[in-house]
């Protein structure tokens, strides 16, 4: 590995000023940094060194690496990711057994307190921790001992930042998230399923550019991008607002493209950036493409009820709630009845009759 | 037959509260409408007058007997209890604050029908020993004389004879299959005898027979206004027994508005079966005989005069058009009081109050709302059906220096009737 | 609990409960009132009691003239109050996705910038019943503390609606689970407060206009 600079490399592919400082500029709008910050931005990337990443794969699908690495083969968020020292990742890297865990511990050593750790997958707290092992080390042992010498850790996609797919109901591994374990160490959450590459990219250049991770929002996520909802950024937003919705997949309103909320659409409550940075470089999103956000960004969207159903729309069938509330309410309402209707008698029966003699408290 | 107490007045309260009571209190969302609805609170100002704080105790009594929540809220002290206290403190709302017109009821967004809890709030106090004196007085000699003001049989012999012996009409007692039995209020016969001439005029004219009753010739009944339905039913059983036994097919209320209630409304219902006979209000009596041509008239009345309608005639029993249509037969310059009909403001005597000493100062009080309707309207003469108005009326008018003359519509109509047969009149 | 968690609690075991309490409240609260009995009407009847019912229970939505003229902003306001509920209520699409996955039943709703209006209108109109209701000497001697209770749950579904919608104070997500709760919270508290109107208005009038239907009287 060589140790040009990031802005060395960039000239070496043949990528021009003009197109650097197009995605510096891209890059700190993404973020929502002022664009006095796009030469600061620029000038930081031009001189970032290689920084050694860690890239742990636990309980996950490699939808987050497929993801990463499909979309930007040409693209220069693929050029940072070769710009960066990805010392360890079982998918991409050649190596394998003894020797791939020999160059994950090499690197450890080499950049013990400045390696960036990535995860990916959730990890099993079940049995021991044995429900997924690497070479013999369950993820929970090898998380902890990653971590330790992390400068920072990105849990990308929602498995590694909050439990995923692994921990739905019933989770019968006990899955859990990166956070839930590591406590002591800065968390960025890339959440998504997968998440957006641009993101995790934006997310590296911040810290390549900073040295630091981007402000967080509650659940760690960066802010510059998922500080909006999916719905506010929808292009599909007007017809929501003039009360246009597609009430199902094949109707009128669906080929007019009027709005999914009604189809289940989980945009009002989904925070990403996916309706402004797109999929397959920029080509498309799920909403473009007629089908709601699952809102796969989010903490717990497994067991978020039904895809399809309306985020107005309870979880369970409201007319069996109904009849069992009903059935309730007619025995406890004659339970009610039958108390009233002694109550009323034994009054009726003390009731006796009044004469003028009974009228005045004297007599 | 026991001592009143207070846990008497509540059993009873709560034998009274029945499903639209029920109903009532579930729905009333504290809006206040009521209180402008109600005479002793806009003349007053004072908002414990608002019809339904007067049922309180009542709802009190619902709340903690007849709902889970409020038995619950008095396990946990969170209610407030019906005690000695509260019949003290609410019995001058019950009896001495409301007239029983009803015309909060008519007001109530959701239609709560307040008036009526009222009613059956009475029974409760009365059972408790807090009716106020002088309306057990009243009763008492309503059960024991005949008649709440004390009296009897031979005073309205009397009157029958001055009648007799001054213009020679016949009031005719005890006559079987009669068409009409008519019925007095006491006081129609002591203080204003001119009804009954009126009758007698009338009904020889309309050619129909009629009869008054020895046993039952007193229409009014304590026992509604004091809200006990054990003497309210001895008095009533009086007129049902008389009628049934004369075999008269019907029974004219006099221009009394309570006794209508009691005799038209409550009657079956205190007895327990439908009568054998109908019950009709003078007034609509005299309207039939009118549009049947029964009767005729002749002349009009030119004075500017207006009708002040008996709460329990008019909002309460429904006879607003035929006091209409009489007096277009018979006055010139007839004009409405504001909110005239059925949303008519009481005279503030009805409902046992003008029986009621203790309640004399609110009532007059009250009798402002009457005052600056006439004085708006600036009449010579006011016109009504129903004695206990008239007397508080006469007297509110008295208080406040107004030269009023008040008429009772039947004895105006009489006036103008036509002379067809001048031998009978004579002296 | 975090947002999402709170939102999920809110469309899954907290309506259902919520829901439950509702509809056997309701119903509990219909028998204890239905158990107490009416006697029937033994007088002549002058007119149809039925009729007269009906009559009424329409009849009332209405004040009369001399009523009104008392208190015509108080009036409106009420009007406003209960127009502006319904209209949020039933007329907004995701609410009538709800009642459609309830009842099978749906109708067409309103633009959701015009409910969100008719939504701020509504504030504004519980807000000055609050104020009336403070200003006017009968009804504040009226007011119980369920009466504030029955105002403030009220209030809270309309607010926490509005401020959802327009992004106010909150992160959606935590605003609309928040929006669910009140809902929520109306329907566990409506059965054992004034709030029961919203049905006992309906025989309330029903047996007034009866007995007024059969006495011929106007009601």
């Amino acid at each position: 590995m060589d140790d040009l600079s990031l802005g060395e490399r960039l000239r070496q592919r043949g990528v021009s000023r003009r197109g650097f400082m197009k995605f510096c500029a891209a890059t700190a709008s993404m973020m929502a940094l002022p664009p006095m910050m796009i030469p600061k931005i620029a000038a930081a990337l031009e001189q970032a060194k290689r920084p050694s990443v860690i890239w742990l794969s636990f309980q996950e699908c490699t939808g987050c690496t497929e993801s990463l690495t499909r979309s930007h083969a040409p693209s220069i968020e693929g050029l940072i990711f070769d710009h960066i020292s990805l010392d360890y990742h079982h998918t991409l890297q050649a190596a394998s057994g003894d020797a791939a865990e020999h160059a994950r511990e090499e690197a450890m050593q080499a950049n013990w307190g400045e390696y960036l750790l990535v995860v990916d997958g959730s990890i099993p707290l079940g049995a021991n921790g044995n429900y997924s092992a690497i070479a013999g080390i369950s993820n929970l042992d090898m998380l902890k001992e990653c971590a330790e010498g992390a400068a920072a850790i990105v849990s990308v996609g929602t498995c590694a930042a909050y439990g995923g797919l692994p921990m739905a109901n019933p989770n019968p591994t006990d899955a859990v998230a990166v956070a839930d374990i590591i406590d002591d160490k800065p968390i960025v959450n890339v959440p998504g399923c997968p998440p957006i590459p641009t993101v995790i990219t934006g997310v590296l250049a911040h810290f390549l550019t900073f040295g630091r991770l981007p402000e967080l929002d509650g659940l760690g996520r960066p802010k510059a991008f998922f500080g909006q909802s999916i719905h506010d950024r929808c292009y599909r937003r007007p017809f929501y607002e003039r009360g246009q919705f597609a009430e199902t997949f094949d109707d009128e309103g669906a080929r007019k493209g009027w709005c999914l909320f009604k189809l289940g659409c989980k945009g009002p409550t989904t925070y990403n950036a996916c309706a402004t940075a797109k999929w397959n470089e920029g080509t498309s999103w799920p909403v473009e493409a007629g089908h709601g956000c699952i809102g796969c960004s989010e903490p717990r969207f497994w067991d978020a009820g039904s895809f399809y159903q309306a985020l107005s729309v309870p979880f369970r069938d409201v007319g069996d709630t109904i009849l069992a509330a009903g059935t309730a309410g007619l025995a406890v309402g004659a339970a009610a009845a039958v108390w009233n209707r002694k109550r009323k008698a034994d009054a009726r029966e003390k009731r006796d009759t009044i004469t003028i003699k009974d009228l005045s408290k004297e007599s | 037959m026991s001592a009143p107490s207070i846990e008497k007045g509540i059993e009873f309260i709560k034998t009274e509260i029945d499903a639209p009571v029920a109903s009532f209190f579930s729905a009333c969302v504290h809006c206040g409408m009521c209180a402008d609805a109600c005479l002793f609170y806009t003349e007053t100002g004072d908002p414990k007058y608002t019809p339904i704080n007067k049922v309180e105790p009542m709802r009190r009594i619902w709340e903690r007997e007849y709902t889970l929540v409020g038995k619950l809220k008095a396990l946990l002290g969170l209610s407030e209890p019906v005690d000695a206290k509260t019949f003290e403190e609410w019995e001058t709302l019950v009896y001495d604050g409301c007239t029983l017109c009803g015309r909060c009821s008519l007001v109530c967004p959701v239609g709560n029908d307040i008036s009526g809890m009222i009613r059956k709030l009475r029974e409760g106090f009365a059972a408790a020993g807090h009716a106020p004196e002088g309306l057990i007085g009243a009763s008492t000699r309503a059960v024991e004389i005949g008649s709440p003001m004390g009296l009897k049989l031979p005073a309205l012999e009397a009157q029958i004879k001055h009648l007799k012996n001054d213009t020679g009409l016949d009031a005719p007692m005890d006559v079987k299959g009669a068409d009409y039995m008519v019925l007095l209020s006491s006081m129609e016969i002591m203080n204003f005898p001119e009804y009954l001439e009126a009758i007698a005029r009338i009904m020889k004219q309309a050619g129909k027979t009629w009869t008054l009753a020895s046993k039952a010739f007193e229409a009014t009944n304590s026992g509604i206004q004091i809200g006990v339905s054990d003497i309210a039913r001895t008095l009533v059983r009086r007129v049902v027994d008389a009628a049934e036994e004369l075999g008269v097919k019907t029974v004219i209320s006099p221009e009394c508005g309570h006794a209508f209630t009691a005799i038209r409304w409550d009657g079956a219902n205190l007895i327990g079966r439908p009568y054998k006979f109908d019950v009709k209000h003078i007034l609509e009596v005299l309207d039939e005989f009118v549009e049947q041509g029964l009767i005729k008239t002749e002349g009009k009345e030119d004075a500017k005069l207006t009708y002040h309608d008996p709460c329990q005639i008019a909002r309460k029993g429904g006879v607003v058009d035929q006091p209409r249509n009489l007096l277009q037969q018979i006055a010139s310059n007839f004009v409405e009081m504001e909110d005239g009909g059925a949303m008519n403001w009481c005279c503030g005597g009805g409902g046992g109050v003008s029986a009621n000493e203790r309640a004399d100062e609110v009532k007059l009080t009250a009798f402002n709302k009457k005052k600056s309707q006439l004085q708006a309207l600036g009449v010579e003469t006011l016109v009504t059906a129903c004695a206990n108005c008239r007397l508080t009326l006469e007297e509110g008018l008295e208080e406040n220096e107004m030269d009023i003359p008040i008429v009772g519509l039947t004895e105006m109509l009489a006036e103008y009737l036509v002379d067809d047969d001048k031998e009978k009149q004579a002296s | 609990m975090d947002a999402n968690e709170l939102l999920a609690w809110a469309r899954g075991p907290g309506f259902d409960i919520a829901l439950t309490i509702f509809v056997a409240g309701m119903l509990l609260r219909l028998f204890e009132v239905m158990a107490l009995g009416k006697k029937p009407d033994l007088s002549a009847a002058r007119g149809s009691g039925a009729q007269g019912g009906m009559r009424t229970l329409v009849a009332r939505t209405l004040p009369r003239k001399s009523v009104f003229d008392k208190e015509p902003l108080r009036i409106i306001n009420g009007y406003v109050l209960h127009i502006g509920f319904f209209i949020v209520l039933f007329l907004y699409e995701p609410h009538i996705a709800l009642f459609d996955r309830a009842l099978g039943i749906s109708w067409p709703g309103l633009p959701s910038g015009l409910i969100d209006a008719i939504g701020a209108i509504t504030i504004l109109s519980l807000i000055a019943a609050l104020v009336f209701r403070l200003n006017n000497t009968v009804m504040r001697f009226l007011t119980t503390k369920g009466d504030w209770l029955a105002w403030a749950v009220t209030l809270l579904p309309v607010l926490t609606g509005y401020m959802a919608y327009n992004h106010l104070l909150l992160p959606y997500t935590l605003m609309l689970a928040l929006h669910l709760l009140s809902v929520e919270l109306l329907m566990v508290v409506a059965p054992f407060t004034k709030l029961t109107h919203m049905f006992s208005f309906a025989t309330a009038r029903w047996y007034q206009g009866y007995q007024a239907g059969r006495r011929g009287v106007e009601s």
